[in-house]
């Protein structure tokens, strides 16, 4: 069954076209991060399943129930805010029973209810507390305890870790991630944050301009990215212009053979050319593409190698132990691994 | 300019502020019918005399109910204007804050003088309700500006996040904007609520001669000579102002209420 | 971004009150106002109505524009003292901490809504003969007889100057207290003395608040009413003084009415440019 659909929906605030024809199927249950640059449209379809904007045109459906014309506050779905939004006047237990409250549940119930909540977000026994007593991370905490005090039939985020520091925001992020199994709700979180959606979701969609550049589990879209802005998205890569013709990819007069595994969405003319630093290969100037070393980092868990080849720059990522020998300005030979080379439009 | 110099420039000026309180409130404490300083006989008698007489009590008491009237009249007002001006920009919402500035910001005798000739015509000329209602017009000012601001000061996703949990119209105006606002509506209820105390000439030509209020009644006792007793309401009246005004600082942000962005911050 | 709002908080009906009672109230107040002031004066107490200028023509006399004259001068001297004090004392209150700024804010809050009439008495006190400054001068041997100051053009412009200066810091207290205090410190840093940063960047960058609260406290200073009679002399009333007084006890509608038109059309072009002297900086 299709939990959360989204048919056609265009968004515009007046000339500006914020969201444009999009669909989407979202089944019960899945974890969705729409994920890219900002101005992008993805908080504009969430503010849209939300109902807190009217679409210019299309429809949203939840649990195949038309909720288009359904006021925001009828639609009885969970959300954080960017902001948190959490009311400055109640404290953590009355903010978190905040929804039960509005439906006229009984304030037993409803204490009860955010002390199990409480305990969900691991903050036991805070319920008393003012909002502005907490930390960071143990507001976060609450508003997504809040969002989830209904069980509603959809959990909508809206950048919701981006006011954390770092560490305490992966930390969050696996933490939200086991929470949304453990219940089973069907999610939607906003983000700019690439690795934030490779380790949350089952879904990412990736979004630009408006549209949809490509919708799927986070290693199709690393692996098998439908375009070179989906490949520049998701994960750092090389990005090369190239020539494809005869079963060879040509780039900076170079020729390459394709291999086995090689994904060639254009079989002929002019592409793009998209392979990880992981899988550029450094050997004598004879055996490869020549090229300059340019810079040295050395991370310790990897050496990066950045390069020159004319203007175009091509970074390789190098395991331990390898490349200690390399010096800025020597000459090197670029190949890149069998079955690795992704040619995109 | 070092600290202390510009310390001493701030006191200095408050000091003057004082003066004439501090020397009105030594007057009061004069025993004999005399204006003197320093005092002659220093008594309280005058206090008590003040609510004995019931040719102060009666002005006093008109004060103060005018002042409580109009000033909850200006916040009845004030509020749903502001409300309806907050997420606003059209020509109607710039006419009704127009309205609800301009009686405060011109002088006052323009609006005594329009609501005189009102009053006459309509009738309602030289009733007390007809004070409260010029009064709470006149004042609608301070509680516009304080509740203006207070709204300006809620984040709208408190209301979408109310909205998405299930909040109606009445729901998010009861559970969230409403108990928000409550501080600023009472700063501004305090604020209508002391300038109506101390306004003169609008109670003055509504219904000066029939409902007598405090100021109007020292103005009338002054031209008959002194007496300690004026001094007394003085006292009275600018102790009572400096205690609505603490309340307000002591409970509320006043230098946010009055304007400073800054300051809030710390 | 120009978003509507699915649903605004306030329902448009929400409105019609307050529309409702300030047009009842102020607009239908001023408009029966206007029609008096062109109204025929009846000389048994009220007027009747017709269109005349009679009432503007006779306020066009030598003798009005002499109380026009007296009024004004008044009222910019107080009003140049009132911003002339009340500047750099904003400036301190504004770099202080909350709590001395509460406070002081209290005093000035108390100072500012006290009736004139208490403010008049005080002041009367405070420059009477037998309990004011007369008695302390003559204490110290600096005149010979306790003296009088009231009523006297001084006086009236030290009671307007007492109205008018809690006014000025409240008008200059949001701008002042909101100008960013690292544009100063940049000053200082680069070499600027205390005086030199405060002519130099401080009042510079408030130029157009400073003009917008002189001309605030003169259009505040103008409406004084009850000053000018318990301070000053007659030749002191200003407009609001004649305008009661034509209203009430000459029983001239049509007249207090057309000099209350005039001061407002007066109020209003001055408030009209305070606004505009106060945008030039807010814009930035």
């Amino acid at each position: 069954m299709t939990e959360l659909r989204i048919d056609s929906l265009s968004k515009d605030f007046g000339t500006f076209r914020a969201l444009d024809s999009v669909s989407l199927d979202i089944p019960n249950g899945k974890f969705v991060c729409l994920l890219g640059p900002s101005g992008c449209g993805k908080t504009t379809l969430l503010r849209l399943i939300a109902g807190l904007e009217t679409p210019t045109d299309g429809r949203v459906y939840v649990g195949g129930a038309d909720q288009t014309e359904v006021p925001t506050h009828k639609r009885g779905m969970g959300m954080v805010f960017q902001s948190l939004a959490l009311f400055p006047h109640l404290d953590v237990a009355d903010n978190i029973a905040y929804p039960l409250a509005i439906r006229g549940v009984d304030k037993a119930t409803r204490r009860a209810r955010a002390e199990e909540l409480l305990e969900l977000v691991q903050l036991p026994g805070l319920g008393s507390r003012r909002i502005h007593q907490l930390s960071g991370g143990q507001r976060q905490r609450v508003a997504i305890a809040r969002g989830l005090s209904i069980n509603p039939q959809v959990f909508l985020l809206d950048e919701p870790l981006s006011a954390l520091d770092a560490s305490l925001r992966e930390h969050m992020q696996i933490e939200l991630r086991q929470i949304q199994q453990r219940l089973g709700v069907t999610t939607v979180v906003v983000t700019h944050d690439q690795k934030e959606a490779l380790t949350m979701a089952d879904l990412v969609i990736v979004m630009k301009d408006g549209v949809i550049q490509q919708a799927g589990a986070p290693m199709e879209l690393y692996h098998t990215p439908a375009n070179a802005f989906v490949a520049g998205f998701i994960g750092t890569t090389n990005l090369m212009p190239c020539t494809v013709a005869d079963g060879v990819v040509s780039v900076l007069g170079h020729a390459f053979p394709i291999t086995e595994g090689d994904r060639i969405a254009i079989t002929s003319g002019e592409a793009q050319l998209s392979v990880r630093p992981e899988h550029v290969l450094l050997g004598a100037p004879d055996e490869g593409l020549p090229a300059e070393v340019s810079f040295l980092r050395d991370l310790g868990e990897s050496l990066h190698v950045l390069m020159r080849v004319g203007d175009q720059e091509i970074t390789a990522h190098l395991a331990p132990g390898h490349g200690h020998d390399l010096v800025t300005g020597q000459t090197v030979g670029i190949r890149f691994r069998d079955g690795e080379k992704v040619v995109v439009q | 300019m070092t600290r202390a110099l510009k310390t001493t420039y701030v006191l200095v000026i408050l000091a003057l502020l004082l003066a004439p309180l501090v020397i009105v409130a030594a007057v009061s404490l004069n025993g004999p019918q005399s204006l003197r300083f320093p005092p002659v006989d220093p008594s309280l008698r005058w206090y008590g005399e003040l609510f004995r007489q019931s040719e102060w009590l009666v002005p006093l008491r008109h004060s103060l109910v005018i002042a409580a009237c109009a000033a909850a009249l200006a916040v009845a007002i004030a509020l749903p204007l502001a409300l309806y001006v907050w997420e606003r920009r059209g020509i109607a919402a710039r006419a009704l804050t127009g309205m609800g500035l301009a009686p405060f910001a011109l002088p006052p005798v323009i609006s005594a003088l329009g609501f005189m000739i009102f009053w006459m015509t309509l009738g309602g000329y030289g009733r007390i309700y007809a004070t409260i209602i010029s009064h709470g017009i006149f004042l609608v000012t301070l509680p516009l500006v304080t509740i203006s601001l207070g709204l300006k000061g809620i984040d709208r996703s408190l209301i979408e996040a109310a909205r998405v949990m299930g909040a109606g119209r009445w729901g998010v105006f009861r559970t969230v904007i409403l108990p928000l606002l409550i501080p600023y509506m009472v700063s501004g209820y305090a604020f209508a609520f002391v300038l109506s105390l101390n306004e003169y000439i609008i109670a003055y030509m509504v219904a000066g001669f029939t409902v007598e209020t405090l100021p109007i009644k020292i103005f009338n006792a002054l031209r008959y000579g002194y007496t300690p007793i004026l001094a007394v309401v003085s006292v009275i009246f600018a102790a009572l102002s400096a205690l609505i005004f603490g309340l307000i600082g002591r409970f509320g942000n006043l230098p946010r209420l009055l304007g400073a962005e800054r300051s809030q911050h710390d | 971004m120009s978003a509507t709002p699915v649903q605004t908080a306030a329902p448009r009906w929400l409105g019609l009150w307050p529309a409702a009672m300030l047009t009842l109230f102020f607009l239908v107040p001023f408009g029966i106002m206007l029609a008096v002031s062109v109204a025929h004066r009846d000389v048994s107490g009220f007027y009747e109505w017709s269109f005349e200028w009679d009432s503007y023509a006779r306020f066009l006399s030598a003798f009005f524009g002499k109380v026009m004259a007296v009024s004004i001068s008044v009222s910019l001297t107080a009003a140049a003292i009132c911003v002339a004090l009340a500047f750099p004392f904003t400036v301190f209150l504004s770099n202080m901490g909350h709590r001395a700024q509460t406070r002081i804010l209290v005093v000035l809050l108390s100072a500012l809504a006290l009736s004139e009439v208490i403010i008049g008495f005080s002041l009367s006190t405070l420059l009477s003969q037998t309990a004011g400054i007369g008695n302390l001068f003559h204490w110290l041997g600096l005149i010979d007889e306790p003296r009088a100051y009231t009523p006297s053009l001084f006086a009236l412009i030290t009671g307007l100057c007492y109205i008018g200066f809690p006014f000025a810091v409240l008008v200059l207290y949001p701008p002042v207290s909101r100008l960013d205090p690292e544009i100063v410190e940049a000053a200082r840093v680069m070499g600027a003395s205390g005086p030199r940063a405060f002519f130099g960047v401080i009042v510079p960058n408030l130029r157009g608040a400073i003009v917008g609260a002189f001309i605030l406290v003169f259009v505040f200073t103008l409406g004084s009413y009850l000053l000018p009679q318990l301070l000053g002399r007659s030749e002191h009333w200003t407009l609001s003084v004649h305008i009661t007084d034509q209203a009430v006890y000459q029983s001239n509608l049509p007249f207090g009415a057309a000099m209350s038109v005039f001061l407002m059309l007066v109020a209003l072009a001055l408030v009209g440019l305070a606004s505009l002297a106060g945008r030039e900086r807010g814009a930035a």
